[in-house]
């Protein structure tokens, strides 16, 4: 089942994180109690250049392996213990990293910056990084996400944006790497839903090299955003039809049906199929979509500088009452929020 | 020698003697005196005569020959060795290999859903089975070749006009144009009468360039390069000189009688590098505006061979399976060789994906495909569109008799004789292949359906949702499977 | 119209023969392994200096085509109509399943000169060899005709004709009856052979400035299929 939200301010103005935490807890019967998660963007202002790795560890030992990989690889700036109340039993170590690519790398520094987290997740055992892009981090475990929240010390950061998910797993069982929001880079992705055509999906996208550790449907859909949007080049527009495309018979009545007959011949194993509702969290925006045939519920929800989207509107309107403007999207159509210009420069 | 395979038995007291079904025997096997005689020797139990008897009062039965049983000389093992040693010859038999071997697809199960993810409701939602064969570029800044847009990804396979009539191919190409799909013309050039349904015809090319110029390879939708057959790899083809009638030799561009070889090899290919010069030299000749498949035979190393075929720059590859039909071939080849379709698409799906070629060719796989559960698991295995031979002329009245070669099929479907030719009409026996395909393709949206996909694209290559079942843990590994009771 | 395809590839150098609008004559200069020369062209006459690479005219018909060099591999593959003069000598499979058309090589040609060569009413392929041949010429001859001069007198090939079932093999002056491939019978050329057989010998002296009286001075021996069914009995 799961629940999603997320809330915006396109102006750049913060949030802060209690507001995200009254509106995924809105939906408390969506979850039961087996993961809850954040992502907040903004929220690491004083060190807004360098790549803030979250990650977990099951033990001591992963953690100074994971160090030495680093402190051969990267310039690490600071590191400190994410701040939490008490561990449950059961938790990780939580440890964050403010990292500097080395200049000769700084071409491709993204590149290298996947490399690193694939390979610190596939190759050291109890390690998992969590989130890796810059000013921004995700914060999740095991439990309902209102806890979780409250876990983290949600409250104490702002940010211009969060997303928000509650979780209710089936294929795998609750984790506190398996969580979401699921991080790549600056991408995050909270869904709600279960991808029916994730076994192609997965294979597709491991023939591009990206190494899937966590066996959930959101890992794979991160990175085929990642692929699609940052190496493909293709426009958020162009990605959502690539995930979500149109029939074929609705192509043909299309003004530009070349190309999206063209997007859907060429990425035919990147299409989702099932139900699914996600958000996607990125440096310049926000990006909604439901599945072609709308099975997962979305609501969009609109006030001042304002943009929120969730499963429910209740979680809309546990922030902001008195909502302007209430949209409901339709299947395979994207709803995307950029933020102004100002504030992604 | 040799005793008779099969007893026919008529039932006299029933009998009228109305003589149809002495017309009705393709292979002479019963004369009319003052009752319907039979010899038995030339029965072949195509059962035509007993369907078409207007009294029902005919039984083929197999013959007990009271052989005395023996677990290794079986009794045909016996009549085989009684026949060679009194011919000398290579024994020659029709149809694909009937050896009792496990058939893999009948331990593989397909997923459904419930609850977790929802089912859909086939017939009322939109569901779709349209495919695109055809080499396509890693990303969107690649350019996009021709494609062959195909409605299902069911396709008829290669049958040339020689080995089967023409009204079999008439009938072949009428349903491919109805239903949005391909038929394949074999190496036996294209007889003007299929010229309306050209946009859904494949033309092959094979070691004996039968009917093969400029026009040809322009003609249709795609070329296909055939190299080998799953009923006989590494074998040639051989169209006796009684099947080059009037009409094939005009098609085949040969005169009358005159045998039509196709070697094994094509004298032009020994390596793989001159399979490449071959896709390049069609690719030249149609401007490279046409999809240029292979064809091949699964064998041992079939990975391998079809990574080479890929990098060669073949469109698309037909692996046809150890089970794949043939108007004829040595029944030692038959049997014996080769190796089963659901390995051969399992290990060659896999290997493109590992070297990242995966998108460059479409697969199609071919070899003893029985029914929609067949095609599905094929597709989840990772095949993009799968070839029905043998169902389609099944579904045309073939018995399966495997006498294709001798050319006297009762059917008018394996025959060139004008009088067992006309049987076949092919304006019924394009309904009855699109009947077929249409209740297949239905059957598979009904699986897409329950397995929670509303596109073909989402199942191909989906082995998250098969599961095998009492197969051993080797074969689970080259099929990329998981065993039943594991979930994701 | 001369094109010098000194820095073109294949498919640039085809794409510019494709690309010309007139019907004339083109000569192309520092050929050197360019393939598919002329493939699926129709109507042209083409000068080739150097050396075409692997199938040369393949799937063309009503080509002109005069090499002023040695021709690699697959020459004339399924050859519809046409002429190819080659004023040097051939690699291997050459006129792979001609179907019609002439091709004069006046030196040697490789391994499988002719093979699957088949004729069709008014379609009947020809090839008129200057030199010798290598193993296995003509197998699978469904049709046509082979003319070997063997004119240098040296060893030709082995297994000639092998499979054999349509069509004719000329080879002038001596060899040996085991050169010969299975199911091919050796006769004398009767009157009509000759006739037809000068024919060509004449045409071909006159592109490579011989003398044709000299070259039938020398007698002929034709092959033929024993039987248009030769594996007619193979099966059981």
């Amino acid at each position: 089942m799961c629940s999603i939200s997320g809330i915006i301010n396109t102006d750049g103005t913060p949030i802060p994180g209690d507001v995200i935490i009254k509106s995924i807890a809105s939906m408390h019967d969506r979850s039961n109690g087996l993961g809850g998660g954040f992502a907040g963007y903004g929220i690491y202002p004083g060190y807004k250049d360098l790549y803030a790795f979250h990650l977990t560890f099951t033990d001591p030992e992963a953690k100074q392996r994971t160090e030495e990989v680093l402190k051969n690889c990267v310039m690490i700036h600071k590191d400190e213990s994410i701040p939490t109340e008490d561990n449950p039993e059961g938790a990780p170590i939580f440890w964050r990293y403010f990292i500097e690519v080395p200049e000769k790398v700084q071409e491709f520094e993204e590149d290298f910056v996947v490399d690193l987290v694939m390979k610190i997740n596939s190759n050291i055992n109890g390690a998992c990084v969590i989130s890796s892009g810059k000013d921004m981090g995700i914060f999740k475990g095991v439990g309902y996400p209102e806890d979780i929240g409250r876990f983290y010390r949600i409250d104490e950061y702002s940010a211009h944006m969060w997303t928000a998910h509650g979780r209710f797993p089936t294929n795998t069982h609750g984790s506190w790497e398996g969580a979401h929001p699921f991080g790549l880079l600056d991408w995050s992705v909270v869904h709600n839903g279960e991808i029916s055509s994730y076994g192609i999906n997965r294979r597709y996208i491991e023939t591009f090299g990206y190494g899937l550790n966590q066996g959930t449907d959101t890992e794979v859909v991160t990175y085929l955003v990642d692929m699609l949007i940052r190496k493909h080049k293709l426009s958020f527009d162009q990605a959502a039809t690539v995930l979500a495309p149109p029939f074929w018979d609705e192509i043909e009545r299309l003004d530009d049906r070349e190309l999206v007959k063209k997007l859907r011949i060429i990425y035919s194993s990147a299409q989702l199929n099932g139900p699914f509702s996600i958000i996607i969290g990125h440096r310049n925006g926000m990006v909604g979509l439901n599945d072609r045939t709308k099975l997962r519920p979305m609501t969009v929800g609109r006030f001042n500088g304002t943009v929120m989207m969730a499963s429910e509107e209740c979680a809309i309107r546990a922030v902001s009452p008195d909502v302007e403007e209430i949209l409901y999207p339709r299947g395979g159509e994207p709803v995307i929020i950029d933020l102004e210009e100002h504030v992604t420069s | 020698m040799l005793p008779a395979e099969f007893f026919v038995d008529i039932t006299h007291d029933h009998c009228r003697r109305c003589g149809r079904c002495v017309l009705e025997c393709g292979f002479g096997a019963l004369r009319q005196k003052e009752r319907i005689i039979a010899d038995h020797k030339k029965c072949v139990a195509c059962q035509r005569c007993a369907l078409f008897c207007p009294e029902q009062a005919i039984h083929i039965r197999k013959q007990e020959h009271g052989y005395k049983q023996h677990a290794i000389w079986t009794p045909e093992v016996r009549n085989d060795i009684y026949r060679q040693a009194q011919t000398g010859g290579v024994i020659l038999v029709g149809n694909g290999n009937p050896m009792p071997h496990p058939i893999i697809w009948d331990n593989l199960l397909l997923d459904a859903c419930q609850v977790t993810n929802p089912p859909i409701d086939a017939l009322r939602e939109p569901i779709e089975l349209r495919t695109y064969l055809g080499s396509k570029p890693q990303s969107i800044s690649g350019k996009l070749p021709d494609q062959i847009e195909i409605e299902t990804p069911i396709i008829f396979p290669a049958m040339s006009y020689g080995a089967v009539s023409l009204n079999t191919q008439k009938s072949l190409a009428g349903a491919a144009k109805e239903l949005g799909t391909l038929m394949n013309t074999g190496e036996g050039g294209v007889h003007p009468d299929l010229y309306p349904e050209l946009d859904n015809i494949i033309v092959q090319c094979a070691s004996g360039r039968f009917g093969v110029s400029y026009d040809y390879l322009n003609t249709a939708m795609a070329v296909e390069i055939k190299i080998g057959q799953g009923a006989k790899p590494g074998i040639g083809g051989h169209l006796p000189g009684e099947k080059v009638t009037e009409d094939v030799s005009r098609t085949r561009m040969i005169p009358v009688g005159s045998d039509a070889l196709s070697p094994s090899p094509h004298h032009d290919i020994y390596s793989i590098e001159d399979l490449s010069q071959l896709i390049y030299a069609i690719k030249e000749a149609t401007d490279y505006g046409k999809p240029v498949g292979v064809k091949v035979a699964a064998v041992h190393n079939i990975a391998a061979i079809a990574s080479g075929v890929v990098r060669a720059g073949a469109d698309f590859v037909s692996i046809d399976g150890y089970r794949g039909g043939s108007g004829a071939t040595p029944k030692v080849i038959r049997d014996h060789v080769g190796i089963p379709i659901e390995i051969a698409l399992a290990v060659v799906d896999e290997r493109l994906r590992r070297e990242r070629i995966r998108n460059e060719a479409s697969l199609i796989c071919s070899g003893g495909f029985r029914h929609a559960g067949d095609v599905a698991k094929a597709i989840a295995l990772g095949a993009d569109a799968v070839s029905i031979g043998t169902a389609s002329l099944v579904a045309l009245g073939c018995r399966v008799c495997q006498q294709c070669h001798t050319g006297n099929c009762s059917w008018g479907i394996a025959t060139q004789r004008p009088e067992l030719v006309e049987r076949l009409d092919p304006v019924e026996g394009t309904e009855r292949l699109v009947n077929l395909v249409a209740g297949w393709s239905i059957e598979l949206k009904e699986i897409l359906g329950a397995l929670g996909l509303n596109s073909i694209e989402s199942l191909r290559g989906n082995r998250e949702r098969l599961r095998g079942f009492g197969l051993n843990a080797s074969t689970l590994e080259l099929l990329g499977v998981k065993e039943v009771g594991e979930g994701q | 119209m001369i094109i010098d395809a000194g820095s073109m590839d294949s498919r640039s150098l085809n794409a510019a023969i494709k690309g010309l609008k007139h019907n004339g004559s083109i000569e192309l200069n520092n050929v050197n392994g360019q393939r598919y020369i002329c493939v699926g062209v129709s109507g042209r006459k083409v000068e080739i200096n150097g050396t075409p690479g692997n199938d040369l005219a393949a799937f063309s018909s009503d080509v002109d085509i005069n090499v002023n060099g040695n021709a690699q591999d697959g020459v004339a593959n399924t050859l519809r109509s046409g002429r190819i003069v080659i004023h040097g000598s051939v690699g291997d499979v050459l006129g792979y399943s001609m179907q019609g058309g002439n091709v004069f090589v006046r030196d040697n040609v490789g391994y499988r000169a002719g093979i699957h060569m088949k004729e069709y009413l008014d379609n009947k392929p020809v090839i008129v060899i200057g030199g010798n041949a290598g193993d296995f010429m003509g197998e699978y001859m469904a049709g046509g005709t082979i003319l070997l001069l063997n004119l240098d007198g040296n060893h030709i090939g082995n297994f000639i004709g092998t499979g054999i079932h349509a069509g004719s093999i000329f080879i002038r002056g001596d060899f040996n009856p085991y050169q010969l491939g299975k199911g091919v019978v050796m006769v004398e050329p009767d009157a009509s052979d000759l006739e037809k057989l000068e024919v060509y010998v004449r045409e071909f002296c006159s592109r490579f400035n011989l003398d044709p009286d000299r070259v039938m001075e020398q007698g002929f021996t034709k092959l033929m299929p024993q039987s248009s069914r030769p594996y007619g009995k193979l099966y059981s």
